[in-house]
């Protein structure tokens, strides 16, 4: 395995540490190779009813009336409810949803009912009971239609629901977000350009593909507190917005989150639970259980939003982009969910990491009656990057300039300002070297046969929350001088708790051993966060976990201080000892300390220590709703780059991926072997969104036709790149801990644009529409030739 | 109901089993060994992987009735004196792990692998673990814990075989 670490030496915070930028084992890892780690379905509770979803078959339809009767005489049913029983809305950025549907529905696989009974037959049996009469409703399935004047109208009370600040809905379109950025004067600009280069791109909706499906449980006592276990990355969101749906107090709903098979963004915000929730409100006392099936995961819940891309360039003949327009218009869906904040980061990451002066962009999130578009690993960027980066080498060839080169030429460096105008500095990482690692690692330059080149893309991701998104973190000594580190933080398999360990550990001169991560993030007794996405962990729960154990830290000193009849800043811990810097023969261990000191005579200073944090990323500012502008729109950013290697069978399509190599400025490397677990987790992940995903829906129908890994292919073992090569740079991150910046989806955003550079670069047969396939390739090898032999004609 | 006797990770058991439950459901619900995971139900992503005499099988497409008389082992039954076996002490080893979801089904086509041929090639290695999704770790880390396994339990083959009973692992 190779692998590198840069050093920018002009990084403050970089030092050399004791457990930080070490590899370490994955702290969860001997209970997932044991069975030991246990997941929501794992959880068998005495007494469990199992429930079922009934779902819509209708793209769009009224709901004329529902009849359950027949369903609630079935033997063993406890529960069978519609949206009549729950007239509650939710949502987490629009409130544009009902439990179950209500007036009507707006997407093939919408829950309508459900039922909980004591065995899986009753409830089948009940669900096959239940008559809804639907009357069905013109369905939109493209957003560029729903666009026009006379479209039907997804949600024709847009105008009356409540939506977060943040997202710009336009009433009685369905428009659920519209972000703009508006900097210089692209007009003008575009009059000075030597080439003006338009061009289209097209993303189709994917599924994340977890590997445990959405499941959840909840039980309501006696009280009526509702306890819900859920498969999902934000406990605490959950919890807030079933107290807003239920009416309930927060002390009246608890959420606890267990081990997670994958998450990727699908399990982030609320999905299942309040369907769970509501059916347990009506079986008090039992505990109930609702895992969807693969089918279910696969459109029911939320898809990665389509994205229909314009990019029209204005160019100098020495490569300088002068202007630039970007349109993205995104399916969100029938439910804006998480993706009308995707379509708000796509718009402050407008043109990727690079110096444009003059732009115009919208960002138009809009309403269909296909699946949930959602968030997915990338939040966006993986769909914007497919355009850019292909532009990009589009310019480059039109200008027979190296699409590195030009690359070059126009990437964000200190001094530059990107799309909100927020001003770039030495700190906020190093795309340039990103680019220039990642050709080396790819061998660039080098001549390769006929049908085999080289493609390559470059990324950029901001953490896509909200500016006063915090995290909190506990950090309790025990008794041997160990802590147990509490965090909500769910771990949904990007390595989380093991850096959390390590962390804590360097900050408290501990080894990883001795910290024990309480690892199941429980509303009522784990500290606040706000959720797990944005691969924000490392930046926001590092720095509260770092504070944690240094107010701990501060108050072993406190107690040893007066000990050791030392003063506190002659103090320093290492490898579980409390030394005086000054006199390294005065010395405590931390047991003697962490629990309160007991002098000989028996008489005891100090008590049990523990420590807290926090962190909220400091200045961040909302963008201007007109012109996008922010001088610090986000947290911070990631850069990076991607480049592949790959051959193209010219009488078949098939695309041969032989290496790909990728180079990130993540700030400060925690765990060397973890980041490249994401790295080549990233990649692989991006190949299957490059090469091969894609949910086909059926127009006529709207059912999605490949709702199975039978017809829906993911990347297996045989379709990884036969190497793969990875190196890290390290500007660090001021405000983040040891330096550290997200890393964890970044990994996926470049690969498919890259691909698609590499396989025109091998063929000349340009992919604008997701996914590369063989298919695709060899039309466009055919209608090369055809044309090639119309010229010779 | 139906009457079936089979071991299950050293241990023999008599159950009397619905004839309609697959061997997943059975495992998981009525012996609630839980290291076996359900991720599709139609012998499609490997997640419930088990060996059943010798052979990496899906238990999801099997019936708990057609396991009368075999002997089954989990991931549970992998580890041996409270020892862990080899894989799975690689697989922490070499960060093969990320969620976890796929890992059991994962190390028990690995250890079928290892127990027919005991030195694969990297191919081999693939194609064993082909019917197994992963979806976060890009596969390589997972490999590389497999080779490095079958690395280790050949030198402690050879150990053996050079040093017989003056030799202890």
């Amino acid at each position: 395995m190779e692998s590198t670490f840069v050093i920018n030496e002009s990084s403050a915070d970089i030092a050399d540490y004791t457990v930080v930028g070490k590899v370490t084992p994955r702290v969860d890892s001997l209970s997932k190779v044991t069975g030991a780690a246990k997941y929501v379905d794992d959880i068998q509770m005495q007494g469990t009813l199992f429930a079922k979803v009934l779902r819509s078959p209708h793209p769009h339809a009224e709901i004329v009336s529902i009849d359950m009767e027949e369903a609630k005489k079935i033997p063993g049913v406890r529960a069978v409810i519609c949206g009549s029983d729950f007239p509650h809305n939710t949502g987490i950025y629009h409130v544009d949803q009902y439990i179950f549907a209500m007036e009507k529905v707006r997407y093939v696989g919408e829950p309508v009912a459900a039922v909980a009974a004591d065995t899986e037959e009753a409830v089948d049996l009940a669900l096959s009971l239940i008559k809804v009469k639907y009357k069905p409703l013109k369905a939109n399935f493209d957003p560029q239609a729903g666009l026009k004047k006379g479209a039907p109208l997804v949600h024709p009370n847009l105008h009356k629901y409540y939506h977060v600040s943040a997202i710009n809905p336009t009433p009685h379109t369905n428009i659920a977000n519209h972000f703009k950025i508006r900097k210089g004067d692209p007009a003008e600009a575009f009059k000075k350009a030597d080439y003006i280069i338009e061009n289209r791109f097209h993303v189709p909706q994917i599924q994340h593909v977890p590997m445990e499906t959405h499941g959840a449980i909840a039980l309501t006592d006696q009280t009526g507190k509702i306890t819900v276990w859920s498969s999902c990355q934000s406990p605490f969101t959950v919890r807030y917005l079933l107290s807003h749906c239920f009416q309930k107090k927060l002390r009246d709903i608890r959420v606890i989150a267990p081990i997670i098979g994958g998450g990727f963004g699908c399990k982030a915000g609320i999905n299942i639970e309040p369907i769970v929730a509501a059916l347990s409100t009506k079986c008090v006392g039992r505990p109930i259980k609702l895992m969807l099936t693969r089918e279910e995961e696969m459109y029911t819940v939320v898809v990665r939003q389509a994205c229909h891309i314009r990019i029209k360039s204005g160019v100098t003949k020495d490569g300088k982009i002068i202007a630039q327009e970007n349109e993205y218009i995104w399916d969100c869906g029938a439910y804006a969910s998480y993706g009308v904040n995707v379509v708000r980061a796509a718009g402050y990451s407008l043109c990727g990491p690079y110096n444009i002066d003059n732009l115009k962009g919208d960002s138009i999130g809009v309403y269909t009656n296909r699946p949930v578009g959602s968030a997915f690993r990338g939040f966006g960027m993986s769909e914007i990057h497919w355009g850019i980066e292909q532009q990009m080498d589009m310019i480059a060839h039109k200008l027979g300039m190296d699409p590195l080169e030009l690359r070059q030429k126009n990437c964000l460096r200190p001094g530059s300002k990107n799309a909100t105008s927020q001003l770039v500095d030495e700190n906020t990482g190093n795309i340039s070297k990103c680019l220039e690692d990642t050709a080396k690692h790819i061998d660039y330059n080098k001549p390769r046969e006929k049908f085999r080149a080289v493609g390559i893309a470059s990324a950029q991701k901001a953490p896509a929350m909200p500016n006063n998104a915090t995290t909190s973190a506990v950090a309790k000594f025990n008794e041997t001088g160990g802590i147990e580190l509490m965090f909500s933080a769910t771990e949904i398999g990007q390595g989380s708790h093991t850096a959390m360990a390590q962390i804590a550990a360097e900050e408290l001169g501990i080894s990883v051993d001795a910290v024990s991560v309480i690892s199941w993030p429980d509303t009522d007794y784990t500290p606040y966060d706000w959720q797990t996405v944005a691969s924000k962990l490392t930046y926001s729960c590092g720095n509260a976990v770092r504070m944690a154990a240094r107010d701990a830290k501060n108050k072993i000193f406190t107690i040893a201080s007066r000990a050791m009849e030392v003063p506190e800043e002659d103090l320093e811990i290492k490898n579980g000892i409390i030394y005086c810097k000054s006199n390294h023969s005065k010395k405590l261990s931390l047991p003697q300390v962490c629990m309160g000191y007991q002098y000989p005579d028996g008489h005891t200073i100090g008590g049990a220590v523990s420590g807290m944090g926090f962190f909220t990323p400091e200045n961040c500012i909302n963008c201007d709703p007109e012109t996008g502008y922010s001088p610090k729109p986000v947290a911070n950013w990631t850069f990076g780059a991607q480049a592949v290697d790959l051959s193209v069978d010219p009488r078949t399509g098939q695309i041969t991926i032989h290496k790909v190599a990728c180079v990130y400025d993540v700030g400060k490397v925690i765990n060397p072997q973890c980041i490249e677990g994401q790295a080549y987790g990233g990649i692989v992940q991006g190949m299957g969104a490059g090469l091969m995903e894609e949910l086909v829906l059926d127009e006529k129908t709207g059912k999605v036709l490949n709702p199975s890994f039978v017809d829906y292919k993911v990347p297996t073992a045989m379709d990884i790149p036969k190497e793969m090569v990875t190196s890290f740079i390290e500007t660090a991150q001021l405000d983040g801990a040891f330096g550290a910046r997200g890393i964890g989806e970044h990994t996926m955003i470049p690969t498919p644009a890259a691909i698609a550079n590499a396989v025109y670069n091998a063929t000349g047969v340009r992919i604008q529409t997701l996914p590369v396939t063989a298919e695709k390739v060899l039309k466009g090898l055919e209608r090369l030739a055809t044309e090639a032999q119309r010229h010779r004609e | 109901m139906q009457k079936i006797t089979f071991t299950i990770n050293g241990h023999a058991e008599t159950k009397e089993v619905d004839p309609r439950m697959t061997l997943l459901k059975f495992i998981r619900e009525e012996l609630h060994i839980t290291g076996v995971k359900e991720g599709c139900g139609e012998g499609e992503c490997g997640a419930c992987t088990v060996i059943i005499d010798g052979k990496a099988v899906n238990s999801c497409l099997m019936l708990a009735v057609e396991a009368d008389g075999c002997n089954i082992t989990t991931v549970e039954g992998l580890q041996k004196n409270g020892e862990l076996d080899i894989l799975q002490k690689k697989f922490i080893e070499h960060n093969a792990v990320q969620c976890g979801f796929c890992s059991p089904g994962m190390l028990m086509s690995a250890k079928a692998l290892l127990t027919k041929n005991s030195n694969p090639t990297e191919d081999e290695i693939k194609e064993a673990i082909s019917g197994n999704i992963c979806r976060c770790t890009g596969y390589k880390q997972i490999i590389e814990a497999i080779q490095a396994a079958a690395a280790a339990s050949s030198l402690v083959a050879r150990l053996r075989r050079k040093y017989g009973k003056h030799f202890c692992d």
